[in-house]
């Protein structure tokens, strides 16, 4: 990766995100997007992100790309916990002691 | 009744944005930590934290560009990540939409997703607030958040290479991002498109340029929709 390229790869994004961010602060009045558009915007989020996760959470570069059981239940603790209780820091902890404890417990193999 | 002096207004605005610190340094220490790992010099990388400006979207790009995509993948997957605020900005247009445009302008530099919820939250339960309040309120809630985000990047580009491996930090950022995401499946129509989004991205990891991931988010984000019309129609009005 040259210098170049990270930089050309940060100011675009940079610009980008800022003209999303705008978009619609810009216009005065806060005219109103068009149902179909707000629609589809509502699910960009969850659209990208899982994908983006998914073979992160299947295939981990750590392990070479082969399924870790440690770091497989940690993602599903993190989840599970996250849809329970809808709190980000006790998802994030208990994804954290499910890690270290599997890990621990799977070190010998 | 008036409203609160905007002194105030921003205070309260501080302590609803306080607990997001707790996501938002990890994240960003993080950031900092796989950034200078991949190779990217301090500057770039306080430069990437602090002109893009959205975690997920970092993360995103870093690791395709760790993945050799191309350009134009690595930032049409990024940007795709950041679509989800231009909702965020149509929402906000609707309370500040009468700023002056330079206060526009940096409220968008600041429209993150925890300023954004918590800020139309609050426009929402106090629909009397005056528009002077409001923006109190929206730089109050983003104080903890923005500069924090920025600052813990710097601590994690310094204290990099200290983490031990046995931490199996990799994992912190699909960790991280599985407890953002959590709480966004509120309806059924989050979870389908969620769910066509894991089994897309899954199946169509092999094509070359991480296309899959896109093609993966498209038709995600259109499921989405359609569920979303569906459901509505089998509600009696």
């Amino acid at each position: 990766m040259s210098a170049a390229y990270i930089w050309t790869v940060i100011l675009v994004l940079g610009v980008g995100t800022y003209l999303i961010r705008f978009s619609f602060l810009g216009l005065i009045g806060g005219r109103r997007l068009p149902d179909w558009a707000l629609r589809h915007l509502r699910y960009t989020a969850v659209a990208v992100l899982p994908g983006l996760v998914a073979p992160m959470v299947l295939w981990p570069a750590a392990t070479g790309g082969e399924v870790d059981p440690a770091r497989l239940s940690a993602a599903l603790a993190t989840f599970g916990v996250g849809i329970l209780t809808r709190n980000v820091i006790a998802s994030i902890l208990t994804g954290g002691v499910v890690l270290y404890g599997m890990l621990a417990l799977t070190a010998g193999y | 009744m008036t409203d609160a002096p905007l002194k105030s207004q921003y205070w309260s605005g501080f302590r609803q944005g306080l607990p997001f610190m707790l996501v938002v340094v990890p994240f960003g220490l993080l950031f900092g930590v796989v950034a200078s790992e991949s190779g990217f010099t301090p500057v770039q990388i306080m430069a990437f934290s602090s002109v893009v400006f959205a975690g997920a979207s970092q993360f995103a790009a870093l690791q395709l560009m760790v993945e050799d995509a191309p350009f134009l993948i690595v930032v049409a997957t990024a940007l795709a990540v950041n679509l989800r605020m231009a909702m965020y900005s149509a929402s906000l247009a609707v309370w500040l939409g009468e700023a002056p445009l330079w206060k526009r302008a940096l409220i968008a530099y600041v429209n993150v997703d925890q300023s954004y919820a918590v800020s139309v939250n609050r426009y929402e339960d106090r629909p009397q607030m005056s528009l002077a309040a409001r923006i109190a309120f929206f730089f109050g809630a983003v104080t903890p958040i923005c500069p924090v985000w920025v600052l813990a990047t710097g601590v994690g580009i310094w204290v990099g290479d200290a983490i031990p491996e046995w931490m199996a930090l990799d994992f912190a950022v699909p960790i991280c991002f599985l407890a953002i995401i959590a709480p966004m499946m509120r309806t059924l129509a989050h979870m389908v498109a969620a769910l066509v989004s894991i089994v897309l991205a899954l199946a169509l990891a092999g094509l070359p340029y991480n296309t899959g991931l896109l093609i993966a988010a498209i038709v995600a984000m259109i499921v989405g929709a359609r569920v979303e019309v569906m459901s509505a129609r089998r509600v009696p009005a």
